[in-house]
């Protein structure tokens, strides 16, 4: 297929746009409908009118983030139609699976019970609207969970549930469960929904703390903060906990991801981490050290294999080892991954010339070829239509499809990610991690003892942190999206055959279109929210 | 006896007949839900500010509900039509685009109209759900009416090309050509257009009825009622048009075990009559029951007429979703190219794949039930009153 170059890079920009928009409400979504819930059970366990202030003036800043949420989210799910419909073709099966249960089981939860919990305070029992405003969150965070399997799925395609139909061209699923159950996505959820309550956990904190600075609803603030700092420490440890399982995923899966990240040339035993460092953009082929690829770097010895690959002494390939191949540790060049990728292509363009003339023998060589087994050694050339019924893990070529994409590509660093964005992206994500653990160990501390309301030093700090986890939740999308390309699909589907065929002017259109209401309403939502945290909430001194 | 084709698994051809009266359902309730879009655009009727407040509270407590309902009714597309969800969104990328649009500027509007520092005043957001609520209506019905006129492209799926629309004419209007091209049936597109808005705008006003307390709002209420009986006759101009369209036009056809696509005269008509006649019966149950909700609430004194004309709109709304898929019809046809249209057959997604989505489907009642639940305990204190939307204490709008 062929793709005007310039009209791809409008249509990832355009999704990055409005996924990085989505994803500014998403996570206070996540993670303040919880904090809410909980002031709500307080109140209703201990019958205080404050505690009812204090749900109530949250809740109306999660309302006001909430509309902005819902807007952003549904350019998304049709923009895989208007702007990926190639994409959407080929792995509808497999990814639109998901987005309808996500429909059905949690976005319904979300949108009926957030009428009770917003409108039915004087309408429902206390014990009907408490229920309500749990299963609010809840169905919040179960959109999470199915969104993130869509997404896992992206990020790791195993043949174990999605297998490539020579009858049909495209991607089928073959085993539900094991799709949803694949440890990529788990991970990736109980990484996102973390960092969610960590999110919102810092912004509960940083508002808090700035009634005090102000000697304002000093109550109120130093109530809601406590609940924060409890459930913000809590999150923010299980954030690394599980970011650190996340690293490991993506080492197994994904190695150009991760050499990206890691601004990996050369691959090691013991492979170190570059705590900080400033990396040069060069070609892959042209490194014969590690050390010339960075201006500037500190690094934490073997940190990499123990993280990625749970021990010491793990070898990690690099950036040119995963171009050039490395046979001494079973890695394939991409020469040879795309000759296969291409002999699987001919053979599907053979199968369908052979059905159009009825030749039944050649269909079925084209299909045996199709599916013939290259790894493992001991299963090679066996022909595998279906990989999901073997005990082990197998490649056949009909799953190197994708790489037949990169048979005449004249520059082979196309087929990794860029390593300056990645690696940036993924370090300052990890380092603020460990700034709202401090932070929250700080803060916890200090509201035991009851020296929260004296201590400006801390108080100043957790203002300034306010934007902090957005700009984490960001980078952390970025280091996860960026670091995939040039796949869409890892290494089934590139991102360049995945795009709509259509004119440039199109999707240029569409992309100021949105990106003018975005900033407006982004604006305006940020101007609401400051006028009521002006105010305070209501009743309270 | 069966009525599978012979050519192809029937358990996979009988998913597909059952996913696309899902899909017929869903469409039935999004036309009941468009309500909320119908009484945006009656804004105009309300003379005061605790009127329009009225208006915005009524309305502002169930747009998400219609909202989820589209992302669901896109999400079950993908999910059981994958070809049709890139051939459709992809192709007829403008009026997706803007049918869109009107979505995103109508989530934000009720929660910010009414606050302070609202950044572009109370008259923007004003103007965005008339947009929504007049529009798109249009844009949904003209999309809708496509499914029965046509749409030009090709579609080759073993290199997966989708061309859409004629490249030799220079300027590709990407889906809008649906409402100017009038060899092409844009007169029944636009009128189907028209009719949705006309039927939107009238549920609209019956619900405001319903939802508001008339004693409190007497003017406001007479007002909406004038309106309605106007524009009931707008609805039945349209509503004449497309009739006539559905017995006059040349349908699409395609036989089950070949696939292959014809024109055929009075298709629709046939596919009325098909199954002892019941598509047609159920219909006209459905209209009946429609025209019964605007005559005992526009032009009668009941408040209860949403109910009747509600429920006969989730009626006719499966019926003519259903005779635009089963029975042998391309639900998505081509006029470019007769054998690229889209069949539930050609479209659909894999057999395991509705395999699961079907048992994934047996959660939908339980989902309406709790969504009938909420919505009996948010009205069983009666209607929305004076009190409740200057009450600090409600969320109100
Ligand atoms: C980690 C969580 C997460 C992620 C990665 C995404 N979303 Fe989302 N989305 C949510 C979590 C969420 C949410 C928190 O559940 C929202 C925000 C407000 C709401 O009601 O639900 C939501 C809203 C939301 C809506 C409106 C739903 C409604 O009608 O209630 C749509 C259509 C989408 N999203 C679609 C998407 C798509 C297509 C995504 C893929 C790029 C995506 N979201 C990423
Ligand atoms: C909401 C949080 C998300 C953010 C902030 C985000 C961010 C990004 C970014 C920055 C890109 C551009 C990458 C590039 O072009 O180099 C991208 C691309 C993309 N992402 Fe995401 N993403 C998010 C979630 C998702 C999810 C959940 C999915 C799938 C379910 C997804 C699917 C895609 C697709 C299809 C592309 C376009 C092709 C491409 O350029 O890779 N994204 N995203
Ligand atoms: C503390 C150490 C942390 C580690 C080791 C870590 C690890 C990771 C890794 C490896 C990824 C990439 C996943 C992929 O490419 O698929 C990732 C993504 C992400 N991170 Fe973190 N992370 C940490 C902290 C944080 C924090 C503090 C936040 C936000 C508050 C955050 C939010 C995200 C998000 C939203 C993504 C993108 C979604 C995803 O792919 O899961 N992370 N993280």
């Amino acid at each position: 297929m062929h793709v005007d170059v310039n009209m791809l890079e409008w249509a990832r920009a355009q999704f990055a746009m409005t996924a990085l928009f989505h994803f500014f409400f998403v996570p206070f979504t996540l993670g303040m409908s919880f904090i809410v819930a909980f002031y709500e059970t307080i109140y209703v366990k201990t019958g205080k009118k404050e505690w009812k202030n204090i749900t109530q003036f949250w809740q109306l800043l999660f309302a006001i983030n909430f509309a902005l949420g819902l807007s952003t989210g549904i350019i998304h799910e049709f923009e895989f139609g208007t702007n990926w419909s190639t994409y959407s073709w080929v792995v509808g099966d497999l990814f639109g699976a998901p987005l309808a249960i996500e429909g059905i089981v949690a976005f319904f939860m979300e949108a009926t019970f957030a009428a009770i919990s917003f409108f039915g305070w004087k309408r429902v029992s206390k014990g009907v609207h408490l229920a309500s405003t749990w299963l609010l969150a809840i169905g919040s965070n179960l959109s999470a969970l199915w969104i993130l399997i869509a997404n896992g799925f992206m990020q790791h395609p195993s043949n174990e549930f999605g297998n490539f139909n020579i009858a049909t061209s495209r991607l089928e699923m073959v085993n539900f469960w094991k799709l949803i159950m694949q440890p990529v996505s788990q991970v990736k959820f109980l990484h996102v929904v973390s960092a969610s309550y960590t999110l919102a956990s810092v912004f509960v904190l940083g508002i808090s703390a700035f009634y005090l600075l102000r000697k304002k609803h000093v109550e109120f603030a130093k109530k809601s903060a406590a609940v924060a700092a409890a459930f913000g420490l809590i999150a923010s440890i299980f954030v690394a906990i599980i970011g650190d399982d996340h690293a490991y995923e993506v080492t197994n899966t994904q190695p150009t991801k991760i050499a990206a990240m890691e601004g990996l040339y050369i691959g090691e035993k013991g492979a170190p981490i570059v705590a900080i460092g400033i990396p040069k953009d060069v070609p892959a082929l042209s490194v014969n050290s590690n050390d010339q690829t960075w201006a500037f770097k500190i690094e934490i010895p073997h940190m990499l294999s123990i993280l990625g690959k749970h021990s010491f002494n793990a070898y990690v390939p690099g950036l040119k080892d995963l171009i050039q191949g490395n046979p001494k540790y079973g890695i394939w060049s991409l020469k040879k991954l795309a000759k296969i990728g291409a002999e699987a292509k001919a053979d599907l363009l053979a199968y369908h010339a052979a059905k159009e003339k009825g030749d039944i023998a050649a269909m079925q060589k084209a299909k045996n070829d199709f599916y013939t087994v290259v790894w493992p050694a001991n299963l090679k050339g066996k022909v595998l239509e279906n990989a999901a019924n073997s005990k082990e893990l197998v490649i056949r070529k009909a799953d190197l499809i994708g790489y037949g994409y990169f048979k005449n590509v004249s520059n082979p660093d196309l087929i990794h990610p860029p390593v300056a964005p990645v690696f940036y992206a993924f370090h300052i994500m990890v380092a603020l991690g460990f700034w709202f653990i401090i932070l929250f160990i700080w803060a916890w501390f200090s509201i035991v003892k009851g020296a929260f309301a004296n201590s400006s030093l801390l108080q100043k700090l957790a203002v300034l942190s306010v934007p902090l986890p957005w700009i984490a939740t960001s980078f952390g999308w970025m280091s996860a999206e960026i670091g995939r390309q040039p796949w869409t699909v890892f290494g089934v589907l590139p991102t360049a055959e995945s795009v709509t065929p259509i004119a440039l002017a199109n999707v240029q259109a569409t992309f100021f279109l949105f990106l003018v209401a975005f900033v407006i309403l982004g604006i305006a939502e940020l101007k609401i929210l400051f006028t009521v945290v002006k105010h305070g909430p209501k009743g309270a001194q | 006896m069966t009525w599978a084709p012979n050519t192809v698994d029937a358990t996979h051809f009988y998913l597909q007949v059952y996913f696309w009266i899902i899909v017929a359902v869903l469409a039935g309730l999004f036309l009941l839900m468009t309500f909320v879009q119908g009484g945006q655009s009656l804004f105009h009727t309300a003379k005061n500010e605790m009127e329009e407040r009225a208006i915005t509270n009524s309305l502002g407590r169930k747009w998400e509900l219609t909202f989820t309902t589209l992302v669901l009714f896109g999400g079950a597309l993908y999910a059981a039509f994958p070809l049709f969800y890139s051939v459709s969104f992809g192709g007829a990328y403008w009026v997706w685009m803007l049918i869109l649009f009107g979505f995103v500027l109508q989530a934000v509007s009720y929660e910010y109209m009414n606050k302070e520092g609202n950044l572009i005043g109370k008259g923007a957001y004003k103007f965005f759900l008339y947009f929504n609520g007049i529009v798109t209506m249009l844009l949904i019905g003209a999309a809708i009416g496509t499914f029965f006129t046509g749409s030009n492209f090709t579609y080759d799926p073993i290199t997966r090309v989708l061309h859409w629309g004629t490249a030799s004419n220079g300027f590709n209007l990407r889906g809008l050509e649906a409402a100017i091209d009038f060899r092409h049936g844009a007169w029944f597109n636009l009128s189907f257009g028209v009719l949705l808005f006309a039927a939107a705008r009238i549920l609209g006003g019956l619900w405001l009825i319903n939802d508001i307390d008339n004693n409190e709002f007497p003017e406001l209420i007479a007002r909406i009622r004038s309106t309605l009986k106007k524009c009931f006759i707008v609805l039945l101009i349209a509503l004449l048009i497309v009739l006539y369209g559905f017995i006059t036009m040349k349908g699409y056809s395609y036989d089950i075990h070949t696939g292959v696509v014809t024109r055929v005269a009075g298709k629709y008509l046939h596919n009325l009559l098909s199954f002892g006649a019941i598509p047609l019966i159920v219909l006209l149950i459905g209209l009946v029951l429609y025209v019964w909700g605007v005559f005992v609430s526009a032009f009668g004194t009941s408040t209860k007429g949403i109910w009747y004309s509600g429920l006969g709109i989730v009626l006719i709304g499966i019926i003519v979703v259903i005779i635009a898929g089963l029975f042998g019809t391309p639900f998505y046809p081509s006029y470019a190219d007769l054998q690229s249209s889209l069949t539930i057959q050609n479209a659909s997604g894999s057999k395991y794949t509705l395999e699961v989505m079907a048992w994934v489907s047996v959660a939908v009642p339980f989902v309406l039930a709790y969504i009938i639940w909420v919505w009996y305990q948010m009205k069983k204190n009666g209607p929305i009153t004076k009190e409740e939307i200057a009450d600090p204490e409600s969320h109100a709008y």
